[in-house]
This record gives structure tokens, C-alpha cells and sequence, in this order.
């Protein structure tokens, strides 16, 4: 077989000197941490993504798993399982998008093994990019083309693309973290930052193998998700062909705190057709003030969709998209949020 | 005693006797035989669809360490016979030379120590391409469409269809397309190869054990005497597992690097070293009267296959068959593109066309503003509208009146788009399922000893249908014995043959065979008591006896053990026998024992036309914004004869059912168009329906006898359970929608 380095990390501050040549943003790194493997194995198998050595984060875990949340907010510990996270009272009662999110993705047994960090860090899974045998494919072999424009791009994205590249980010907890404004904390060697995580996935920009704006050996060890009155009228909605195991064809989070019948705050996050977590802040300014009418909800879904680009087969995705929006929002106006004390 | 009086004595609900054995992990599927110090094989698959192979670089491959040998064209591309396809005739070739007709050919071969080693080595396998540009499927630059060639005489016709259809007061015309799909066992295609001097040794799940011997033999230029192919339990086969072009290739590595071979491909590899089901096309014209009774009906189709094979199903031959009608045209088209083979799947003619037929049935309904029960009622026959002869038994409309009723037709508004629930619309539909009944030659043999135990050989298939269970039942009510007295074994060449399990032909074959033996076991247990003078029965008519309950037991009561009565006859008493059904040729078992598929087609007897029958309802709910597609419920109905045992005949028409919506709604393997290269090969991106998709199925069997189609009145029930399906749901979903959709699967793009 193909020889590879595989050692544990025993604290963060190891990992992070261990994976300092990990490159971590650009996605065929030679170092690779390990949380739950349900993507990075998968990737080697398939011959995608073939790393010198493996940093093994599993000591690390205990550590860096902890679910907290008070007044101050939600705080998730990147090394929290998805199920450990979807199935919490506090996350369920006051940030129910984060839980719907999570509670729709994947299956039992990935939720089970797959952290949260490793989660909003997953690959695309367009097929261009996880099958080596086609040769165009700007994200696992920069320069040399993207077969998915005139190939089959019936899942791939509409927003936030470009010529270099159209694969989609197939994740939904990320979603619902653009809509609730989330934190996340990062650790190197040199210390610890605080970024927002709307800026941990980078833009295509012409170089879709460089995919977030980690730095050599930096890890994600925590989410923060600020309070807000609209943290606990929120949802997360995923429409795809079948009811479960299946990944968004286009999916909505929204947040939302209502004046009587105006908005007083909205915030909505776009998966399943973008390529990175999406927020649509036009769409939110639009309704900001406004009754929440399906008419204005129609009218922010347009906006939000005004600049998609389609390739074919994903020409259904603007209008799927717009009513993916319009059917969230409408829901989380009709919403029956329940006084909790925290 | 006949053995059409065995009937009676079958259809007690069963649980499966292998069913702890597959539960604990203790069946033994193919890859799972442990062989001596095996090498491991992976394939190294063409990433282009047509072309030739320039040059292949093996340096950097054959520099890991372990690696044994590489196979290409080019060092035994001689050694083996090309593999015909699964008509029997040419088709596309793996490592026999270096053309390259489809996307993820087989065009080499790496052995190793590891599994791992031979994978890695396969991915530094260089492969310099002649790459030609491909035509992927319909409507591609450089597709070439010709008539199939029908296999049994010409296609249904019968009257003037062009004419009736003119004349028509009400007329219907539609087009309808259904997706490439693959079968996707969860079983992979693994073959494990061993030699011992001449003698082969192929671990290999198949569905047709003799036919993978005689396809080994064959192709290797050996003595079928000196091949043995085991597969004692197979994980899912629906037509996708066979003789094959693998097993060959295995068998000459295995030679070579003078080890036992073991190759178990990944599941992306599945979708293109074996066969699928290809993508069709259809028009369908009918032509009725006001009161809905059919004047013309003509159905024209074209299917997608290689190059070099006129594969086709040539569904035709069964809904020419569906409805009374004085005039009806068919005709099938092949369309060669660079493609692999096509083959079986699940039943591989009818799925398709009676979508299509179904469609246009329901469309009719809705034209006539009639109910789409009631147009079935109005066409409804006892006698096959083509050949003109009667079917052997036509249940068809007590399948529609009971499933109806449960499923509580009666609250259907006839409207389209007129019944919701929230923000869900609501839709109603139903469908004919059909599947003609088949059975094939077959031999088997069954001992008995004194204790009352019995053993029966049959080269049988356990793809999941509880084949082991049938088989005993059989033989447990025929010799009077328990179930637990009984043991069977299946899975091995070795073994008297089977015919290929296909066409749902196996149950009714492997019954009468087995039935048979026991009946010459009866028989001669019976004659030598009747000589007996230490016999209750001394003198007696020996056709009077019975066994039962390990006592021969004659008219009037009388009883004697059956150990007493055994030991006459020796301490074991063995039978073989070999049962031809009637209509097929005293050849058929030459053939079968070839390796040949030899059956008594439904639509091929002189006497009746013998098909099942049965009927789906589906409820739908579309989202009103969103338009996905949910199915809550269904209740199938289906009059298939004999039932053998209704515990294993329900999974089977349940797991059709299922897939039938899975086909309607879901299954798709998608094509990269200017490559033709299939692009969603893994079970995330192949949708099948998950537990949550399939919330109630509700399976119902109307009882039916049925003394003419065979002597037990056993028809086929693993095929039906998926045919007509896919078009209830397409129905479901026009009623409740208003938007009829012609080309599957149903997305919710194609409601927006």
C-alpha cells in the first residue's frame, strides 16, 4: 500500500506543530488532521486526496467536545459529534436551525463518528473532483479546467461561482451557522484567534483548491454562536429527492425576530446551491421592516437569487431555490416558539 | 399420489431456515470462503468510453513493492474466449485486445500481496489513451438504430392498428423515456479463482451456478468436468450476476501467479464491469371507443446498447398481451452507442414498456373522463388478445377490487390537483403489474434415511427469495416430514442443475424437481411395502399410500413408521431425478446442463398464455412550493398462483414494490453526455429509497388456483412486485399535480 506517516496528536498544541506544513486551506495538503475520517478516508480511498502523513486528532477529542450555553450564547466544541449536537435539549430548544440541521444531514452512523469542526470543513462531492480519472478539475488539479460546466451539474452551484469552478459545498450546520452569525475559534502554535465563520470558507476567485482561510496547522476548536432574540425562531429547511442520507439539492436556514407583524430581524443562510456557506444579507435588508407577506418574502427570494448562474442541468435551481426560501420563511413566521428560560 | 395435490399442502406462512444463519454472520457468501494464502486483484478500469489503448506505462506500479502481475491485452488478451453477452451472442470485451468500447472497461488487471498494495499499484498504472469521441445514448452525433431482432418469430401484431387507430372516436398518443439504471446488490461482483492441478474452483456469486461453469469451461478451453462454482449464499443479484467476463481473467491471474486469486471490485467499478438496465424510449398509441373499450393500441420502443450486441428486452411481448384489443402493432428499436452491454435486471422487459403502457392507460382514463379502474374493467380478458388462446388463470381484476378497497380508493376526487392536505398535495393512482410465468428444466436429488431424515441437493440460488425455505417446504409436505428434518443444499456446481434464477422461473422449477424426487421416493417406499408380508400395507395399491408424519399411511387409517417401512429399501434411500416441464424438448436438460437458459415461456405456449397479475396503488404528496415527492403509502395486490410460502413471497413483492418506486422517483445513473461516462457511481449520489421513503407498503395476496400453467400452480413472484409500478406513482403524481410526467425518474424540478 501507500505509505503514509500516522501519528497522535495528545493536546491541541502538539496537533498544531505536528500539522504546521498541513497547508490546510488548499484541499491536496500533505499533512492531513484526522477527526472523524468519514471524509478524509473516503478521499484517500478514492485516490482524491493522498497525504504524506496523517495528524491523528482522537486524543484531542475528550478535550475539545464540550456543548455549553447560557446567556451569553451557544458555544459547540469543534470535536462535538454531530449526533451529540443535534440531539442536546439547549441546542434543540434555543438554536433549533443548528439541531434541524444537523438532525437532516448525513446518516445515524456518520453522525455518530463525524465531528463538528471536520463537518463545516467537508469536501464538495462533485464528481469531477472526487474521481481522479477526470483529468479537468481546477480544484483537485489547478489549471486544468472544469469539466462539470458542460458536464452533468445537476447539484452543482449557482452562487458564488465562476469559470474555474462550479462545485457546490454540499454542508448544512454550516448553513444555519451563517444565519446565526457564529464565531469560530482557531488554534495554532502561535496561539488562538477568533474569526467570524462567514470568513473561514473562502471565495472561488479563480482558485477553488484553496477552500477556507485556515493557516498552516490551525485548527478549529470551538463555534460560538451568539444570543438573539431570533436564535430560537429559526430552521433550518432541506429539500432533496428523498427523505434522508441525501445531501440538499437546496436548502434554507433562517433566523428571525418579528415585530408583531414586521421584521425586526433576518438573517438567512443558503445551502445547496452555493459554492460556500451562503448568506443572502440583501435578501435580509429587503425584509427588514417589512411585513413578512409571501409577497415580500417572494421579493427577497428574488433578490437573493438575482446573480445564480446556470450550466443545464442546474437550471432548476434558481426558481427551486426561491421557493425554498419563500416556503422557510414563511414557516418561521408561523413558527410556535415556546417562552424558555435558559 | 400426483404431485399436483402437493398444492394443497404448500402456503404455511414460513419463517426463512438460513434466516439466523445470515443474521449471526454465519452464511457464507463467495468473497467470505477462506482460501490458502490468496494474492489480491484489483481492476485498473478505461477512463475514456471509446478508443483504443496506445500504450500502457507499467513501471511505476509494478515498483510497489508486492505487486505479483499485471494483466493487460497485451500478455493474455489470447488466453481466454471473448465472453458472449447475456443474449448469448457478441458483445463488448474486456482485456482481449486493446479496443476500448465503454467507459470503465476492464482493461487491466493488478495482483498483489494486499488488497491495498494492488489497489495503490492499479492507480499508478499509466494508461496512454487512443481516445475516439464517443456517442453516450439517444439523440448523440454517431448512435446507430436498427430493428432487434425479435427472439421468439416477429413482434405482437394482430388486425390494423394504423387504421383502427384513425377511426378511433377517442385517440391517445404519448411518449414516454425511461433512465439507465444499475442493479447495485450490496453484495459486490467478487470472484475468487483456485486451482488445484486441472481442477478450477470459482467463488463467485451467480445466480445461474451451471452456467458459470460452463461460461468458465468455455472460455478457458477446459473440460467443464474439471470447473466447480460455488455460491452458497449470494447478497442481491436482480439480474446482474451470472456468467460474466470476469471470472475468466480471475482464473488466468490465479494460474499465473500460482496462488488463489481474489477480486472483489469497488462499487464504482460496479456500475460498468457488469450489466445495467438501459435507457428506453417509447410511443404508445390507443385508440378506444367512448365507453373506454380499447379499438387500437400500438406501442413502439427503442433501447440503448453497445456497439457490437443487439441486446434488447422487447417489452412488447408483454403489453401487446395486457388488454382485449382487435388491433395492435408493435416494434423495437436498438440504438448502439458506445456503451457497455446491457443485460437483466429485475423484470427487464416490463419495468420499462408497462410504465409506458400504463402511462397511456391512465392518460386514457382521464380523456374518457372514466375511472382508471373501471377502463381496466372495460378491457379486461380471460383470453391473450394476440395468440388468442386463454391465459392459464387472469386474477387481474380481483387484484384491482381488493387493493382498491384497502386502499380506500373510493375518496379519490377524480380532479386532478383537487385534493391537498397543508401545504402537501394530494394524489391518488394505480397501476396493472404483470409478469409472465416461466419455468425451466431442472435436476435434484433427495436421500431419506430410517431416523427420517432427508437431504436434498439441487444446484439452486439463495439471491435473497428464501430459496432454501421453498425447497424444503417442499420436500418437508411431499415426504411428511418436519421442516427441521430437512436439509438442503444449494450453491455448488457440483450439485444436479438449476436453471438460472431469472424470469422468476426458479421456485416453479426447483419445486416440480424436488416434488418429483419425492414422489419416486413414495413410490418406492410404497412398493416395497405393498411386497412386504411384515407390512400393514402387504398387497395394498401402492398409489394409495401417502407419508405423513414419518408413517406411511394408507386409505382407511392404517399406518406403519417410516423407519420400518424405509429399511426395505436400504439404509438410505437416494433419488435423482430430472424434470422437463411440458412443452420443452427432451434436449432442454442437454442444454441446461451446457450452461444454456432453456425455459417454457409465458408467451411462448401453445396451449395458454400464462402470466400473473397483480395491481399498485400509491398515494403521492408534492409539496406545494417546494415539489418534493413523498410516497406514504401503497397497497399492491398481486394473484400469482401457488404461494409457496407467504412469509418470503411477501419481502419479495414488498422489495418489488419498493423498487418500483425507487425507479419511479429516484433511480437514475447519470452520464457525463460528451464523454459517456457515467458520473454519480456510489450509493450517496445513486439514490435508492431509504427506510423514510417507504413508510407503509401494504403487500396482499389473492388466492389463486391455477391447474393449467403448471402441475403445482406456481407462478413466478420475483419479478412482478416492480412492474407498473413506476407509472402508479407517475399517475399519483398527475392527479395530484395536473402535470403529467413522461420521463423518469419524477423530480421535483420536473414539478416546479
Amino acid at each position: 500500500m501507500r505509505p503514509f506517516v500516522f501519528e497522535s496528536a495528545t493536546n491541541l498544541r502538539q496537533a498544531s506543530y505536528l500539522g504546521l506544513r498541513s497547508g490546510q486551506g488548499e484541499t491536496d495538503a500533505k499533512v492531513q488532521f484526522l477527526a472523524g475520517g468519514t471524509t478524509l478516508l473516503d478521499l484517500m480511498k478514492l485516490g482524491v486526496l493522498r497525504p504524506d502523513r496523517i495528524v491523528d486528532l482522537g486524543p484531542v477529542h475528550a478535550g475539545h467536545d464540550a456543548i455549553h450555553l447560557d446567556a451569553n450564547g451557544l458555544q459547540l466544541g469543534a470535536f462535538a459529534k454531530m449526533a451529540a449536537a443535534a440531539e442536546h435539549p439547549g441546542v434543540l430548544a434555543h438554536y433549533p436551525a443548528i439541531a434541524q440541521s444537523l438532525q437532516l444531514a448525513a446518516s445515524a452512523q456518520l453522525r455518530n463518528m463525524a465531528t463538528l469542526g471536520g463537518n463545516v470543513l467537508q469536501k464538495t462531492r462533485c464528481t469531477y473532483y472526487r474521481d481522479p480519472t477526470w483529468r479537468e478539475c481546477n480544484k483537485r488539479n489547478p489549471g486544468s479546467g472544469c469539466a462539470a460546466l458542460k458536464g452533468f451539474n445537476r447539484n452543482h452551484a449557482i452562487l458564488g461561482v465562476d469559470e474555474s469552478c462550479i462545485a457546490q459545498y454540499p454542508g448544512d450546520f454550516a448553513i444555519a451557522l451563517m444565519a446565526l452569525d457564529a464565531q469560530v475559534e482557531l488554534s495554532s502554535a502561535s496561539g488562538s484567534r477568533r474569526i467570524p465563520f462567514a470568513t473561514l470558507h473562502r471565495a472561488v476567485a479563480g482558485q477553488p483548491h484553496i477552500e477556507n482561510t485556515l493557516r498552516s496547522g490551525e485548527l478549529i476548536t470551538s463555534f460560538i454562536v451568539p444570543p438573539g432574540a431570533w436564535t430560537r425562531r429559526s430552521l433550518y429547511l432541506k429539500v432533496r429527492d428523498r427523505t434522508s442520507y441525501e445531501f440538499a439539492i437546496a436548502s434554507a436556514a433562517i433566523a428571525l425576530d418579528m415585530d408583531a407583524e414586521r421584521v425586526r430581524t433576518v438573517r438567512i443562510g443558503l445551502g445547496g446551491m452555493a459554492s460556500r456557506p451562503w448568506r443572502a444579507t440583501q435578501a435580509e435588508e429587503l425584509l427588514t421592516g417589512q411585513p413578512l407577506t409571501e409577497a415580500n418574502a417572494q421579493a427577497a427570494a428574488t433578490t437573493a437569487l438575482k446573480d445564480a448562474i446556470t450550466h443545464g442541468h442546474n437550471d432548476f435551481k434558481p426558481e427551486l431555490a426561491r421557493r425554498t426560501l419563500v416556503r422557510a420563511l414563511l414557516q418561521a413566521r408561523s413558527m410556535r416558539v415556546a417562552d424558555a428560560e435558559l | 399420489m400426483a404431485i399436483s395435490h402437493l398444492a394443497d399442502l404448500l402456503g404455511r406462512p414460513t419463517t426463512r431456515i438460513d434466516g439466523i444463519a445470515k443474521v449471526t454472520g454465519n452464511a457464507k457468501f463467495a468473497s467470505d470462503e477462506a482460501v490458502a494464502d490468496p494474492a489480491y486483484a484489483y481492476l485498473v478500469t478505461s477512463a475514456i468510453a471509446k478508443g483504443s489503448i496506445g500504450s500502457f506505462d507499467l513501471r511505476r506500479a509494478k515498483a510497489v513493492p508486492g505487486v505479483l502481475d499485471i494483466l493487460t491485452y497485451a500478455n493474455v488478451g489470447n488466453q481466454a474466449k471473448p465472453a458472449p453477452g447475456p443474449d448469448g451472442k457478441p458483445s463488448t470485451t474486456s482485456l482481449e485486445s486493446s479496443r476500448i468500447w465503454h467507459d470503465g472497461q476492464i482493461i487491466a488487471i493488478v495482483v498483489a500481496d494486499t488488497y491495498e498494495t494492488a489497489r495503490e499499484a492499479a492507480h499508478k498504472v499509466q494508461v496512454n489513451y487512443v481516445a475516439e469521441g464517443p456517442s453516450a445514448t439517444f439523440g448523440s452525433p454517431g448512435v446507430k438504430t436498427e430493428p432487434h431482432a425479435a427472439e421468439e418469430g416477429a413482434d405482437p401484431k394482430k388486425g390494423d392498428a394504423e387504421t383502427a387507430f384513425a377511426g378511433a372516436p377517442v385517440r391517445f398518443e404519448g411518449n414516454y423515456a425511461t433512465p439507465t439504471q444499475h442493479h447495485n446488490p450490496i453484495e459486490l461482483f467478487s470472484t475468487t479463482c483456485v486451482w488445484d492441478g486441472p481442477q478450477l474452483t470459482i467463488y463467485e456469486p451467480t445466480q445461474f451456478m451451471w452456467g458459470t461453469k460452463a461460461s468458465a469451461a468455455t472460455r478457458l478451453n477446459i473440460e467443464p468436468e474439471n470447473v466447480r462454482a460455488i455460491a452458497r449464499y449470494v447478497g442481491g443479484a436482480f439480474g446482474s450476476k451470472g456468467p460474466n467476463p470476469r471470472t475468466a481473467w480471475v482464473a488466468i491471474a490465479a494460474k499465473r501467479v500460482g496462488r488463489p486469486v481474489k477480486l472483489v471490485p469497488t462499487r464504482d467499478q460496479g456500475f460498468t464491469i457488469a450489466t445495467y438496465r438501459a435507457e428506453t424510449r417509447h410511443r404508445v398509441r390507443l385508440g378506444a371507443s367512448t365507453s373506454g373499450k380499447l379499438l387500437a393500441l400500438s406501442h413502439e420502443g427503442w433501447e440503448v446498447t453497445s456497439r457490437p450486441s443487439g441486446y434488447n428486452v422487447a417489452g412488447v411481448e408483454s403489453t401487446a398481451r395486457m388488454y382485449a384489443c382487435e388491433n395492435i402493432a408493435t416494434a423495437v428499436h436498438v440504438v448502439h452507442a458506445d456503451r457497455n452491454t446491457p443485460g437483466y435486471m429485475r423484470a427487464p422487459p416490463e419495468t420499462p414498456y408497462m410504465f409506458a403502457l400504463e402511462s397511456a392507460m391512465d392518460e386514457l382514463a382521464y380523456a374518457l373522463r372514466m375511472d382508471p379502474i373501471e377502463l381496466r374493467r372495460v378491457n379486461d380478458t380471460q383470453h391473450d388478445p394476440v395468440a388468442g388462446i386463454p391465459f392459464s388463470s387472469r386474477s387481474l381484476m380481483q387484484c384491482f377490487d381488493q387493493a382498491a378497497q384497502r386502499f380506500g380508493w373510493s375518496r379519490r376526487k377524480p380532479t386532478p390537483a383537487s385534493m391537498r392536505d397543508g401545504e402537501w398535495l394530494v394524489g391518488f393512482g394505480c397501476a396493472t403489474a404483470c409478469y409472465p410465468t416461466n419455468i425451466g428444466p431442472a435436476a435434484a436429488r433427495v436421500s431419506l434415511t430410517p431416523d427420517g431424515k432427508a437431504n436434498i441437493g439441487i444446484a439452486g440460488h439463495e439471491i435473497g427469495t428464501g430459496a432454501y425455505t421453498t425447497v424444503a417446504i417442499v420436500a418437508a409436505r411431499a415426504l411428511g416430514l418436519q421442516l427441521s428434518d430437512v436439509t438442503v443444499q444449494m450453491g455448488d456446481s457440483a450439485l444436479p442443475p438449476l436453471m438460472i434464477a431469472g424470469g422468476s422461473n426458479n421456485a416453479a422449477s426447483a419445486a416440480h424437481v424436488v416434488a418429483k424426487a419425492c414422489e419416486e421416493i413414495r413410490m418406492r417406499v410404497s412398493a416395497a411395502a405393498v411386497n412386504a408380508a411384515d407390512s400393514p400395507f402387504h398387497g395394498k395399491n401402492p398409489f394409495d399410500l401417502h407419508l405423513e408424519n414419518r408413517q406411511v399411511v394408507g386409505t382407511g387409517g392404517a399406518r406403519e413408521p417410516l423407519n420400518a417401512a424405509l429399511l426395505r429399501t436400504g439404509r438410505r434411500l437416494e433419488v435423482y431425478a430430472e424434470n422437463i416441464p411440458s412443452g420443452l424438448p427432451r434436449s432442454a436438460m442437454d442444454e441446461l446442463m451446457k450452461g444454456k437458459t432453456v425455459m417454457s415461456r409465458g408467451t411462448g405456449r401453445k396451449d395458454v398464455a400464462a402470466f400473473a397479475f397483480g395491481a399498485h396503488f400509491v398515494e403521492v404528496r408534492v409539496h406545494e412550493w417546494t415539489r418534493e415527492i413523498r410516497v406514504p403509502r401503497v397497497v399492491s395486490a398481486f394473484a400469482a398462483g401457488t404461494i409457496v410460502n407467504p412469509v418470503t413471497a411477501r419481502s419479495q413483492f414488498m422489495g418489488g414494490a419498493i423498487w418500483g418506486l425507487s425507479s419511479a422517483l429516484l433511480e437514475e445513473t447519470e452520464m457525463d453526455q460528451g464523454t459517456a461516462r457515467y458520473v454519480n457511481t456510489n450509493l450517496a449520489d445513486y439514490l435508492v429509497p431509504v427506510n423514510a421513503d417507504v413508510p407503509s407498503i401494504d403487500i396482499i395476496m389473492v388466492p389463486e388456483q391455477d391447474e393449467r400453467v403448471n402441475p403445482l400452480g406456481i407462478k413466478g413472484i420475483g419479478e412482478i412486485g416492480i412492474v407498473g409500478m413506476n407509472a402508479a406513482v407517475a399517475n399519483a403524481v398527475f392527479h395530484a399535480t395536473g402535470k403529467r410526467i413522461r420521463t423518469l425518474p419524477i423530480r421535483a424540478e420536473k414539478l416546479l
